[in-house]
């Protein structure tokens, strides 16, 4: 299990989108999301993170090394991404794809081993996709495409996985079989989660620990029920919303409300 | 296991099939032209200089050195030729994650030429390991375009692709103008318009071993490094910040790759001039076939592009002899087509 700290990072683009002072402290095994409307700086959070942004101040450390003192492979061995999506321009097969995961543990001219070969079956399998293997990524639809890149991710038997809102594109159903698995993974081998959401309902669902971000600060950061408030969404998203316990489990569960002549009632 | 072997077995099946296709290319093209000569007797004559053989000479001296003096290093200029642009090809399409992007189409072709057409405006005439100053002047100019679009398109620390094809469209478009005008004001070059038209069209111009000593290194030497760089294409394939994730240098790799694309196309470019969409057609051929991994695509495309080339100055040699048809016009009348085909099928991905 790794731990990432994160001190006192300042960043900013041209552009002006900022982070300010960011300070958080995430621990091996923790499934954390962040939350956030567009802008607030999730994805670039991420990205610091992930050492593909570097702070303008502060500093980020994975187990107690600084991100910025390690070369891309030895990240690359303990941090994996899941981007919203991948647009590939040439047919690769979808084991070819997954075998991507291995670049960081080959060497230049080395084939993969029988050991590589193994990860990547046991990545398709656990993804739930071992019959996709042999066609082609850019046939897959959305969902399909989604897993495989999560497969491919997990064929870096990474320590810490990076998603940035990993479901956004897909159905519910896709959306409910991304996060489970994810969670399983959590759960069941320790793997250090940090995904930016958007739909606050299944953050609340599936992660211990929500970050809710905005204009570049943390604004909230605890458990669901702490940081899903109705005060809370309405300041950060300024969006009138309820804020009711889910029927089954209790988390919170957010209720948007219509305003005024837009209500309907049946 | 089966599937290793299998992936084994094809990778060597292909590549023996490619090599075999490509040196029967060589005794084939070596056969035709003004004079033809019997495939058993260059077999024969090659066996006798390269090994202990000492077949009686069924043949006269005068073909014997149309073979070794004239025949055999533009056929083998042309194999050269072919694999540096093939592999120049698979480096920049894989690096700019667009397998339309031939060497041509960031530049390369562009500086190369202009390089040249200043040399021959210039009153000297040095050589230059067994070069004149033209293709050194031409090997200067492409590298230096490659550069300098990679440097115009490069926006805060990063090379977006798209910035890039931009760029180079534009500073090709620039460095045409200028050759133009160089080449309409100047009454040397008005002079050697032959040698500029036949640069600008593409022509195979070995006229002895010493210049195959010369890029013989360069392009082996290349399409060797490239190997190296097999993984990181493939990782490329996901785009800069996938390629990242995966521990690639992308930064550092990308100027690699640029250099080595650069180097080999300016290695092909000095002995033949301007030849086009041999870095399209023969990747995207062996894509269509065998699938996109690196590992295979670059010593396949290096070997198809050799066999290619040489087909190609095959035809432009003898279709209308005694008159020689460029060599660039045979590879654009085949790639022109097929590079409209693409554009065509792929167009909805393109639609930036």
């Amino acid at each position: 299990m790794v731990s990432l700290q994160i001190r006192q990072v300042y960043f900013s683009y041209l552009n002006g989108m900022v982070l300010h002072n960011i300070d958080l402290s995430i621990k091996g095994g923790e499934m954390v999301g962040l939350l956030g409307p567009n802008g607030s700086g999730k994805t670039t959070l991420l990205k610091l993170a992930s050492g593909i942004l570097k702070p303008a101040q502060g500093e980020i450390r994975l187990d107690g090394s600084s991100l910025s003192q390690l070369s891309r492979k030895s990240i690359a061995r303990n941090i994996a991404v899941v981007p919203q999506q991948f647009h590939i321009p040439f047919a690769f097969t979808v084991g070819e794809v997954v075998m991507l995961g291995r670049t960081p543990f080959l060497r230049a001219l080395a084939e993969e081993s029988e050991a590589d070969r193994r990860v990547v079956n046991d990545a398709l399998e656990l993804v739930g996709i071992r019959e996709l293997k042999e066609r082609r990524f850019d046939e897959l639809s959305g969902g399909e495409r989604q897993k495989v890149i999560l497969a491919m991710a997990l064929a870096q038997q990474p320590k810490l996985l990076l998603l940035d809102e990993p479901t956004v594109h897909l159905d519910i159903a896709h959306q409910m079989e991304i996060l489970e698995l994810v969670r399983g993974l959590n759960v069941g081998q320790g793997l250090t989660v940090i995904a930016a959401m958007h739909d606050l309902n299944l953050a609340a669902l599936y992660f211990d620990r929500l970050i809710l971000l905005k204009e570049g600060k943390v604004w909230a950061d605890g458990a669901p029920n702490q940081v899903l408030t109705e005060a809370g969404i309405s300041e950060v998203f300024s969006a009138s919303v309820r804020v009711e316990p889910h029927p089954v489990t209790g988390v919170p569960h957010i209720v948007v409300m219509p305003k005024g002549s837009a209500i309907k009632r049946q | 296991m089966p599937i290793k072997l299998r992936r084994r077995n094809k990778l060597i099946l292909v590549l023996l099939l490619l090599g075999g296709s490509l040196i029967a290319s060589l005794f084939l093209a070596s056969a035709f032209g003004a004079v033809a000569i019997p495939l058993p007797d260059i077999l024969r004559m090659a066996l006798n200089k390269v090994a202990v053989f000492d077949f009686p000479a069924t043949w006269r001296t005068v073909e014997e050195t149309i073979i070794f003096q004239i025949r055999l290093p533009r056929v083998i200029g042309g194999a050269l030729v072919g694999a540096a642009l093939a592999t120049a090809g698979v480096l920049f399409q894989g690096l700019l994650r667009n397998p339309m992007a031939d060497p041509y189409i960031i530049g390369t072709s562009a500086g190369a030429a202009l390089g040249a057409t200043i040399a021959m405006l210039l009153p000297i005439n040095v050589a230059f390991l067994g070069f004149g100053l033209v293709p050194v002047a031409a090997f200067c100019g492409a590298l230096a375009t490659v550069f300098l679009v990679y440097n115009l398109a490069r926006v805060g620390g990063k090379t977006p692709i798209i910035s890039m094809l931009l760029a180079g469209v534009v500073v090709s478009s620039l460095m045409a103008a200028i050759m133009a005008l160089l080449i309409s004001i100047s009454d040397r070059l008005q002079l050697n318009l032959h040698s500029v038209f036949s640069f600008l069209l593409g022509h195979i111009s070995v006229t002895g071993w010493e210049q195959i000593a010369v890029i013989t290194p360069l392009v082996i030497g290349g399409i060797i490094v490239a190997r190296f760089f097999a993984f990181r294409l493939n990782a490329l394939s996901l785009g800069e910040e996938g390629a990242a994730y995966l521990g690639v240098e992308v930064e550092r790799d990308k100027i690699l790759i640029l250099a080595l694309g650069s180097l080999l196309t300016a290695a092909a470019v000095s002995i033949s001039g301007l030849i086009g969409f041999v870095g399209l057609v023969v990747p995207h051929a062996v894509r269509l076939s065998f699938g996109p991994d690196h590992r295979f695509l670059l010593p396949a495309s290096a070997l198809g592009g050799g066999a290619f080339v040489i087909i190609a100055d095959l035809l432009a040699r003898t279709l209308m002899a005694p008159v020689e048809i460029p060599v660039g016009v045979i590879t654009a009348i085949i790639g022109a087509p097929f590079f409209l085909y693409l554009l065509r099928r792929t167009r909805k991905e393109y639609a930036f």
